[in-house]
């Protein structure tokens, strides 16, 4: 799938609602360095979800910005993935600092594989998967709607 | 009236013409969305959709096993795209470097493309699938014509001996015209020569069977002039300086460009395209955005001299960059046996012994008269739509009109504009359809994106169900199992 911007962000939410909160209550029983009771762990990466999606329409403002420079106007499919990087250093560093009240801090080995898990997840299923169910998705640029 | 003169009818909503790719991806959406054999039938002087293609990628040197342009999710034997080639090659090979190439394409490493054979194998098995040939009827089409009662008579003559008459005719609701290319058109000067020498050996297109200029190279040294900087010029690139390794050639290779790109090129930082030695890079034969991302949403919203204008900004000949391509050329390059010119050729003659003289003039006012044993036209030029007798037709008699870049003018869901008949609807994809909403028309996706429109539209008529996310995985099952839609 080749984005457009309103394509990008829908696909985004679209993707943390349904890939996101599955993965979610799948890992987090198994996530290490927690001691918290499993529902406020949901409760936790539940609001991380929130969280990456509303700094995300942020994140695809810059993304689509960066591709004009593109010739193509293409999201190569690595970029998807390495995204993960700036995307997740900045959402730590938000919750360490408590920028993000509702939060809870949550020690770093817990953050970092939900993250990381839920987004090869998301990118994973946005690299085919996606395509079965929703035959128009890929030539509407990601829309959803 | 057709009844009276005795020429038999066959009522049948759905028909397609033309019998190639953009035919079977669109009767294969068609029989996915739920349509029955039993109402559609495909109208074609072909025997199996890849025949053409097939024959058109072979003479460009594209043999089973080399790898085809387009990328790993145009599968126009699966709707979906997934599992894409990459994935299938990768499993079938046991080869994970596949997955590597695929994930850092276009940046690390160039498009991961499949083997023309795996497309082959595929649509065979998917034509099975679907009992494409129980559709299948064998003919030349002459005219389709609106009906006064609403929708089309589609006037066919069948092969000599297939039945009773001369001619047939098929009345359906719904007409879908996939021809192809209208026909092969030669530069200039080269069908003057050939014209004027009636030689046909020597000056070739790409695209008819060359293998003499390849035979003859190999029993004796050389000289072979290559027009054209697109895709067939790299390919056939490929093969000469392929032979000259294998056999150990002398073969010398000029190479004209009309166009001699230096390098980046483009108007502004946003729209600038990769370029240099010539050529001006691409991955496909068009930004890949077009077929799907943002400039598929542009163009959509886009009409006449605003249309045309983006079609130039990001048309232009142009070719993948391909790396092991880029090491012959340097090889060639620094081995002097490869010249690449700028020119344009103004005639060709024939020497006393026979060899061909192209003059060539180039833009800083050089004249260059290169002798070569051969000339191979790589430009692929395509004739003007009205070649086509059916399209001429239409053009003439049925309502039909030409897009801002010449061809014909159709609808977001590739209605063809003005034909409207009745309840009826003629639809077109492929080339024939460039300059429309939607540019990246004679690929396999662009082909599939085609059939989805006109398959929704259907839809929207009621001759099919709509196809939502359940069906369609359900559907995809069945793909994936190889049982019967
Ligand atoms: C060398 C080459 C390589 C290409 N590589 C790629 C690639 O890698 N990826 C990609 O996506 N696209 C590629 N394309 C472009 C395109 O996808 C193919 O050309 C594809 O075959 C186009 O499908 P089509 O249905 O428009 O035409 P065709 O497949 O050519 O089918 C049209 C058929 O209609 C028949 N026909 C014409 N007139 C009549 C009539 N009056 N009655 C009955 N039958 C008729 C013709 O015989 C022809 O077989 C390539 C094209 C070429 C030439």
């Amino acid at each position: 799938m080749v984005p457009t911007l309103m394509g990008r962000i829908q696909t985004r939410l679209f993707l943390l609602a349904t890939v996101g909160v599955v993965v979610t209550l799948l890992i987090m029983p198994i996530v290490p360095g927690v001691t918290a009771p499993l529902g406020e762990l949901y409760v936790t990466g539940l609001l991380v979800l929130v969280a990456v999606g509303v700094l995300g329409i942020g994140w695809e403002l810059i993304y689509h910005f960066l591709m004009q420079f593109r010739w193509e106007k293409d999201w190569p499919t690595m970029f998807g993935l390495l995204t993960l990087v700036p995307e997740g250093l900045l959402l730590y560093f938000l919750l360490r600092s408590g920028a993000v009240g509702f939060i809870d801090p949550i020690p770093a080995a817990a953050f970092w594989t939900h993250f990381t898990v839920v987004w090869v997840s998301m990118w994973l299923v946005a690299n085919g998967p996606m395509r079965v169910p929703f035959i128009r998705w890929r030539f509407r640029g990601g829309r959803v709607l | 009236m057709v009844a009276s003169a005795g020429i038999p009818m066959y009522d049948i909503p759905f028909v397609s013409i033309g019998g190639g790719m953009g035919s079977f991806v669109t009767v294969d959406y068609l029989r996915v969305y739920g349509v029955p054999t039993s109402q559609m039938r495909v109208i074609s002087n072909i025997d199996h959709p890849w025949q053409t293609y097939e024959f058109l990628t072979r003479c460009s040197q594209i043999p089973r096993g080399e790898r085809i342009r387009s990328d790993s999710s145009s599968r126009p034997d699966n709707l979906w795209g997934f599992p894409s080639y990459a994935l299938e090659e990768a499993w079938k090979d046991k080869n994970p470097a596949y997955l590597w190439q695929l994930f850092t394409e276009p940046l690390l490493n160039d498009y991961w493309t499949p083997r023309a054979g795996t497309v082959f194998e595929n649509l065979e098995r998917e034509a099975k699938r679907i009992n494409y040939w129980d559709m299948l009827v064998k003919g030349q089409v002459r005219m389709v014509r609106r009906r006064a009662g609403g929708g089309y008579f589609t006037v066919v003559t069948p092969p000599e001996g297939a039945a009773p008459t001369k001619r047939i005719v098929f009345r359906s609701r719904f007409v879908h015209i996939a021809v192809g290319y209208p026909g092969l058109k030669f530069l200039p000067d080269l069908q003057e020569f050939r014209t004027k020498y009636s030689d046909y050996q020597h000056v070739v297109n790409a695209y008819e069977p060359h293998e003499q200029v390849y035979e003859f190279l190999k029993t004796r040294p050389g000289t072979v002039v290559i027009r054209g900087g697109g895709i067939v010029a790299s390919r056939v690139l490929q093969r000469l300086f392929d032979d000259r390794k294998k056999f150990g050639l002398k073969t010398q290779i000029i190479h004209i460009f009309r166009t001699f790109v230096t390098g980046s090129h483009g108007p502004h930082v946003w729209s600038r395209r990769k370029g240099g030695d010539g050529w001006a890079y691409q991955g496909f034969n068009y930004p890949k955005s077009v077929w799907g991302g943002q400039l598929k949403a542009e163009m959509r919203k886009l009409e006449g001299a605003e249309r045309a204008a983006k079609y130039k900004q990001m048309g232009g000949t142009n070719t993948p960059y391909r790396r092991h391509w880029q090491e012959q050329m340097r090889a060639g390059r620094e081995g002097g046996y490869y010249h690449a010119v700028q020119g344009t050729v103004d005639r060709v003659e024939r020497t006393e012994d026979g060899r061909l003289v192209s003059y060539v003039r180039s833009s800083d006012g050089i004249i260059r008269e290169p002798v070569s044993d051969y000339i191979i036209d790589c430009t692929g030029l395509e004739a003007d739509i009205s070649e086509h007798r059916v399209f001429a037709d239409l053009l003439q008699n049925s309502g039909a009109y030409r897009n801002p870049v010449g061809r014909l003018e159709v609808e977001r869901h590739f209605e063809v504009k003005g034909t409207a008949s009745g309840d009826g609807a003629l639809y077109a994809s492929g080339s024939a359809t460039l300059g429309g909403y939607f540019p990246g028309v004679d690929t396999f996706l662009g082909l599939q994106i085609a059939a989805q429109e006109i398959s929704d539209d259907l839809a929207r008529r009621g001759f099919v169900r709509k196809m939502g996310p359940l069906r369609s995985t359900a559907q995809w099952f069945k793909w994936v199992f190889n049982s019967p839609v």
